[in-house]
């Protein structure tokens, strides 16, 4: 089945609205399996899969490597801190080198956009982006999409307001993708010196005001204000950037009572948005993290399983994907 | 009898266009004319022969890179391209910024294929704090001098160079970009740098060290030849700027007028090269000012880097791509000019701008040295990397046909390249 289909998974372009509908679908089983008393399936055993992260993550290795476990997949990581790399070994050697130890799938995070892409020559296994740079992070994009789909019931005709430093941000380039792919209508709400440089390919429109948006969209996504941002001068200060783009308290009351506030974390409380403010039942930041372990699970099994795997190991009934 | 004819082609040069022959001895043409007799007989049927070619920006990496290129190797991708005259840039290792590195790299020179010059650096090691002794060099041989991968961005600075440049006849060379607004940036900022997350430079760095750098010609009077122009907006200005009367000239690679930076989609580093490749209008802005003579001369800003150099995340790489051998296929196939029009831009004006129109670019008649170049302006041909001369495989055109190919090159007198083969 997908194995053929999709190798790799590098941007939600890639994936096609298709491709995301279909990882949308599975990821409702392995919501299903994270909810049994004993969450864990034996459809991707004897499969191997590398943590490749250049750049410190957390969060998305902690939810890929929960993912692997209760797919029953091995796996194994290439620490890049303490690893040939700061020797000088170059890329291609490294991923090289991992893949002869035998692995299916890679998973890599690089602070260089397009590093997957690029890694993808030189291999034979699968290549997930983790996020890369300024350019995607597809599997954020796509447990942002179910998360909303559960919340909202559907993403189609919704008003999304991508709020904050749109510029540097892998997760604001592949949520635009997958918003709009799924039939949102995407409002992108920053300072200009936080745009991208051309918004040509971009579905999008854009405001400079969070006060005549925020009332008018079913969902306020919050981007994370790196701290470094205002000694390149492109905000005066965090606390000018708080009062003119952050989902303060007071704006958080004008919110309608539907309206839900997404973030992808970490987030930085008092900066872009207020402290009590993911706390409110609008927020879905929780869900986010939630979701995304049951998404990494629908994305290796898409890429990784082939015909002969049983989806639900020896209880389970075949999905439709 | 003289030692070599070179029979039967179109001589093309300032002076027109004729079918002859071209007797050389002793490195120079001894004879121009029907039926002329040689001990060596060069066909040229169906080819043109011109004024050898002349690269005003070649990276020959040695000293120091020799994993990448060579003099010598740099020398056999030269006059496989038709170049007979190079001018090699001095961002090696060591910088050639003083007499010993210019005098070693002249040496190595003459030992290899083709007529070496070298440029050197404006400052000491090209960190532009301090000037290189630009007159003791000058009296070596040197006619350019230039920082070439950076700019001189101390205005003050670049006054004084240029000032103390017209003293001693010298051409500065300048690499525009002004940092302070492209440091970070790893491709032309716009469109496709912001589908691809690559932090991009403005078309605007490089406008605003041309724009400046006019002015300080017009202050000084100094020469000064902007190398590799790569946006509308330098070109409209050195136009104007030579409309009225500044002393400026001006190269454009054969890159900038071929590729644009939507060949960075699938973040291939061969493609990276500074200044970055730019857009659909920048393109054609700069085949329009080759056209109208605003831009002088093609060059070929000819980067060598190793493999494992350019196998690096696409803003790690280090920035440039070959262009010796393609230089001629490139210009005939893309650029819409009549012969004498590309020839002109890649012999006789930037072998003026070098200060070696004596030798190079000269006209062919009784007298002149032996610098020639004999192409086939119809013979098509598909570029492929393990086919090159240069010890690195870093062409963005692989695959790519191109229509016209140098056969014979003649460097002082010597057949170097016989029907496209180096003979050394």
């Amino acid at each position: 089945m997908s194995r053929t289909a999709q190798r790799h998974l590098l941007t939600i372009d890639d994936l096609g609205v298709e491709g995301v509908q279909r990882i949308l679908r599975l990821t409702d089983s392995f919501v299903e399996v994270s909810e049994r008393r004993i969450p864990k399936v034996p459809v991707l055993r004897g499969r191997t899969v590398a943590w490749l992260f250049y750049e410190d993550s957390t969060r998305t290795r902690l939810s890929f490597e929960t993912a692997a476990k209760r797919l029953s997949a091995d796996s194994m990581n290439f620490s890049v801190g303490s690893s040939a790399v700061n020797k000088g070994e170059s890329l291609r050697d490294t991923v090289q080198t991992i893949e002869a130890m035998g692995v299916d799938a890679i998973v890599v995070r690089h602070k260089s956009a397009g590093a997957p892409k690029q890694i993808t020559q030189w291999l034979d296994a699968s290549v997930i982006n983790a996020g890369d740079g300024w350019h995607a992070h597809p599997t954020q994009a796509l447990l942002d999409c179910y998360t909303l789909r559960a919340r909202l019931g559907g993403i189609d005709g919704r008003r999304i307001a991508i709020v904050g430093d749109i510029k540097h941000s892998r997760v604001a380039r592949s949520n635009i993708a997958a918003f709009t792919a799924l039939g949102a209508e995407v409002v992108l709400v920053a300072p200009p010196t936080l745009l991208p440089p051309s918004l040509v390919p971009f579905d999008v429109t854009v405001s400079h005001s969070i006060d005549e948006v925020i009332g008018e969209v079913d969902v306020v996504y919050l981007l994370r204000m790196q701290l470094e941002r205002m000694h390149e001068a492109l905000v005066p200060s965090l606390r000018e950037y708080t009062a003119t783009y952050g989902l303060t308290a007071a704006r958080a009351r004008r919110l309608g009572p539907d309206t839900v506030v997404m973030h992808p974390g970490p987030m930085n409380r008092g900066v872009e948005v207020a402290a009590d403010v993911p706390q409110m039942p609008n927020a879905v930041v929780t869900d986010q993290v939630r979701n995304g372990v049951a998404v990494r699970m629908a994305v290796l099994f898409d890429l990784l399983a082939t015909e002969a795997d049983p989806v639900f190991g020896d209880d389970g009934e075949e999905t439709d994907a | 009898m003289p030692e070599l004819v070179i029979k039967g082609g179109r001589v093309i040069d300032r002076l027109g266009e004729r079918v002859v022959d071209v007797a050389i001895e002793d490195g120079r043409v001894v004879g121009v004319g029907p039926d002329l007799e040689g001990d060596r007989v060069l066909d040229a049927g169906g080819c043109v022969v011109s004024p050898g070619f002349v690269d005003l920006h070649t990276h020959l990496r040695e000293p120091g890179n020799e994993e990448a290129e060579t003099i010598e190797s740099g020398s056999r991708a030269a006059v496989l391209g038709g170049f007979t005259a190079l001018v090699a840039m001095p961002n090696t290792t060591p910088t050639i910024d003083d007499a010993s590195v210019v005098r070693e790299v002249l040496a190595l020179g003459r030992e290899s294929l083709v007529d070496l010059y070298t440029s050197a650096a404006i400052t000491m090691g090209r960190k532009g704090d301090t000037l290189a002794p630009m007159a003791e060099l000058t009296d070596l041989g040197v006619r350019i001098f230039t920082d070439d991968g950076n700019g001189v961005q101390d205005v003050r600075l670049m006054r004084r160079a240029m000032e103390y440049a017209t003293g001693l006849g010298v051409t500065l060379a300048q690499h525009c970009e002004v940092e302070a607004l492209s440091a970070g940036g790893f491709m032309h900022e716009g469109e496709w740098s912001s589908r691809l997350g690559i932090p991009g430079q403005p078309a605007e760095a490089e406008e605003l060290m041309v724009m400046r750098d006019i002015a300080l010609s017009r202050l000084t009077g100094c020469r000064i030849h902007f190398q590799h122009l790569s946006t509308a907006g330098s070109v409209e200005m050195v136009r104007a700027a030579r409309d009225a009367g500044v002393g400026v000239t001006a190269e454009a690679t054969t890159h900038h007028f071929t590729l644009t930076d939507a060949a960075c989609a699938d973040y291939d580093t061969v493609y990276k090269v500074h200044p970055p490749l730019r857009t659909d209008a920048d393109v054609a802005a700069v085949r329009a000012g080759l056209g109208d003579g605003s831009i002088d001369a093609i060059a070929t800003d000819h980067a060598p880097h190793s493999p494992e150099a350019k196998e690096r995340p696409f803003d790690s790489a280090p920035p440039g791509m070959l262009g010796l051998e393609t230089a001629l296929g490139l210009a005939l196939t893309e650029l819409d000019l009549p012969l004498n029009e590309v020839i002109g831009a890649l012999s006789w004006k930037p072998a003026a701008i070098a200060g070696i129109e004596t030798t190079h670019g000269a006209d062919i008649v009784d007298g002149s040295p032996a610098n020639l170049t004999v192409f086939d302006p119809a013979h098509t041909w598909t570029v492929d990397p393990d086919d090159l001369a240069s010890r690195s495989r870093n062409t963005p055109y692989a695959g790519r046909q191109l229509v016209g190919k140098v056969r014979h090159t003649v460097v002082s007198g010597e057949a170097v390249v016989i029907d496209g083969g180096a003979q050394r």
